[in-house]
């Protein structure tokens, strides 16, 4: 570890690309890297998506400006393991068999689950997702972006197919929940942002829990989030650090930190973020948790469902050719 | 030389290379068996999306725009109003985008409550239109003012001289000078509808109604479904953009012809 840090210190700077600053409290988890190691974060793209990370990194590989490491969905990850350098963290054994790369190339990072955050001023509490077809909704329910191309607006499709009482293998009845949404005249196709929440276009969101806690979508106590209980879908990002890195050493200091459970480590910054850290259970077990923060997420009553990479492909197969055509 | 330069490497080079593309298959070996995918019902009906859209907003913008610019035309030419409205134009027809959809979402969006019936504000092309015609109409004002300039006070005054009224000089006379620049005017507005990408994609992104956007979600897929499928509709736009051009220079000749 100590010669890891040195030779980063010696690299000085780390590219990282498609981070934005409030998303899962990356602007706080970029300033205390760069505070403990006095290394450079250069931030590229920070809207941008998984997809862009993987261009950049073919387009400029080779050249100084080459992103080190990545933090992409696992749609991505799965096909482009040809890109990942292998490495496994000090914090590896604590980390799930199901929620990494067995050879270390990618390892997941941080997730959530879809949730509907609302305006309680406007609409009381909401408590399934069926109410969201009441007359009070009209113009009100968003997504996250378009489930044909995105993957937090795919899971909000899933999501509903799971509170209609479908399975993670076909995504059908999800659609037909949107398209029965759409007829009501409560489907909003604007794309939900803080500045239109806060402008009150779209006060219904379906998304990441941790995209859409009060403080993210800079909202006050009015703005909840809840995860309906008969629809619980679990969603993870993960990193890996590109194999022909400028700062190859930098790339790994990195992933230490982010995967480290100390206090003021990624981990838990991320969880002060509104995300779920991969270590989380066993954080939890061995009390290195920040428990105010883990307090403060929304709660999960029953057995969360994650898709796999098949079921993931499914879904998309689906919603290119049906969602269109419900939604119009 | 420099020009060609230009050319080449803006226009030219880009739009081989997404020949280029298009015309792989998934493994990467040469095929224009991809081009059919241009005809599947799904793609087919972005283009249509993309048709009326640009059909709608330049028909109604072309037609205001020109009611404006006669208005302006027939001011004083070096009055303070007509320098007002050359310079707005300027400003509004660039003034399009993610600040265009959302000036109109927080102005007159459903959440306002300024609307009674919002339906039609997301209804498509409806809705998506009429904020197209915000930046259509001065487009229009901009390149049609030099057409309504070019019509001169002698022609009106012969006209008179012979007799005519203003229905037959409008009718015989103003009408068919102007009609190639009008439809010329129309066409540019078409193709400048048609390319226009973000200001819909602000306005809403989570339905794919014209190409431009489902090159969008072609290219920047999450969710695993990679292909070449951007390329190929990029390649159908390039065709239809390829004609409206055509058809805007032939005007454009004819129309000069009596600007001279």
């Amino acid at each position: 570890m100590k010669a890891l840090i040195a030779a980063a210190k010696q690299e000085g700077t780390l590219n990282v690309i498609a981070l934005p600053p409030t998303w899962a409290n990356y602007g706080n988890i970029i300033k205390a890297f760069t505070k403990t190691y006095g290394i450079k974060v250069v931030s590229a793209n920070p809207d941008g998506s998984s997809q862009d990370e993987v261009d950049a990194v073919k387009s400029e590989n080779g050249t100084s400006k080459a992103p080190d490491v990545m933090d992409v969905g696992m749609a991505v990850a799965l096909v482009s393991t040809n890109l990942f350098a292998p490495y496994e963290t000090s914090a590896w054994s604590s980390i799930p068999a199901a929620q990494k790369d067995p050879k270390g190339l990618w390892t997941q990072d941080y997730g959530g689950y879809m949730s509907i955050g609302y305006n309680s001023a406007k609409f009381g509490t909401i408590t399934s997702v069926s109410q969201l077809l009441g007359p009070k909704f009209k113009n009100a329910v968003a997504l996250n972006g378009n489930p044909t191309q995105a993957n937090a607006a795919l899971s909000g499709v899933m999501m509903a197919n799971l509170a209609q009482g479908g399975t993670a293998d076909s995504v059908a009845k999800g659609v037909a929940f949107f398209h029965q949404l759409k007829q009501k005249g409560n489907f909003s196709p604007v794309q939900a942002t803080g500045a239109t929440i806060k402008a009150g276009t779209t006060p219904v969101v379906i998304n990441w829990d941790y995209l859409s806690t009060a403080s993210v979508v800079g909202q006050g106590a009015n703005w909840k989030v809840f995860v309906p209980s008969n629809a619980i879908l679990g969603g993870y990002y993960a990193q890996a650090i590109n194999k022909t890195a400028p700062h190859p050493a930098a790339a790994r200091l990195w992933e230490e930190f982010l995967f480290s459970q100390g206090a003021s480590g990624g981990q838990n910054l991320w969880l002060q973020g509104g995300a779920r850290p991969v270590e989380m259970t066993a954080m939890t077990s061995n009390g290195s948790i920040d428990k105010t923060a883990a307090a403060a997420l929304p709660p999960i009553a029953g057995t969360p469902v994650f898709l796999t990479a098949t079921q993931a492909t499914d879904a998309a197969t689906y919603l290119a050719a049906n969602w269109a055509k419900a939604v119009k | 030389m420099p020009f060609l330069g230009y050319v080449g490497v803006f226009l030219l080079l880009p739009t081989g290379i997404v020949i280029w593309d298009a015309v792989r298959n998934p493994a990467g070996q040469f095929d224009l068996s991809s081009l059919k995918l241009l005809f599947n019902p799904e793609v087919r009906s972005f283009f249509t999306g993309s048709l009326e859209l640009s059909a709608l907003s330049s028909v109604i913008g072309a037609v205001l725009g020109a009611i404006l610019a006669y208005a302006v035309a027939s001011g004083n030419p070096d009055g303070a109003v007509r320098r007002f409205y050359l310079a707005g134009s300027g400003v509004l027809a660039q003034f399009g985008g993610v600040t265009l959809a959302f000036a109109f979402n927080a102005a007159i969006g459903p959440s306002t409550g300024f609307l009674f019936h919002a339906g039609w504000y997301y209804a498509f092309p409806g809705g998506i239109g009429l904020i197209y015609i915000y930046f259509q109409i001065p487009l229009m004002v901009l390149v049609f003012l030099p057409a309504i300039d070019g019509l001169k006070v002698q022609w009106r005054e012969a006209t008179e001289n012979l007799g005519g009224s203003t229905w037959q000089y409008w009718r015989h006379v103003g009408f068919p000078l102007l009609a190639p620049a009008f439809i010329g005017a129309t066409l540019l507005l078409f193709a400048n509808a048609l390319s226009a990408y973000a200001t819909i994609q602000a306005w809403e992104n989570q339905i794919a109604y014209t190409a431009p956007q489902q090159i969008y979600i072609a290219i920047n897929s999450e969710v695993g479904l990679a292909s070449n499928e951007g390329d190929i509709i990029a390649v159908g736009m390039v065709v239809l953009v390829a004609i409206i051009m055509v058809g805007y220079f032939g005007l454009q000749r004819r129309a000069a012809r009596w600007l001279r």
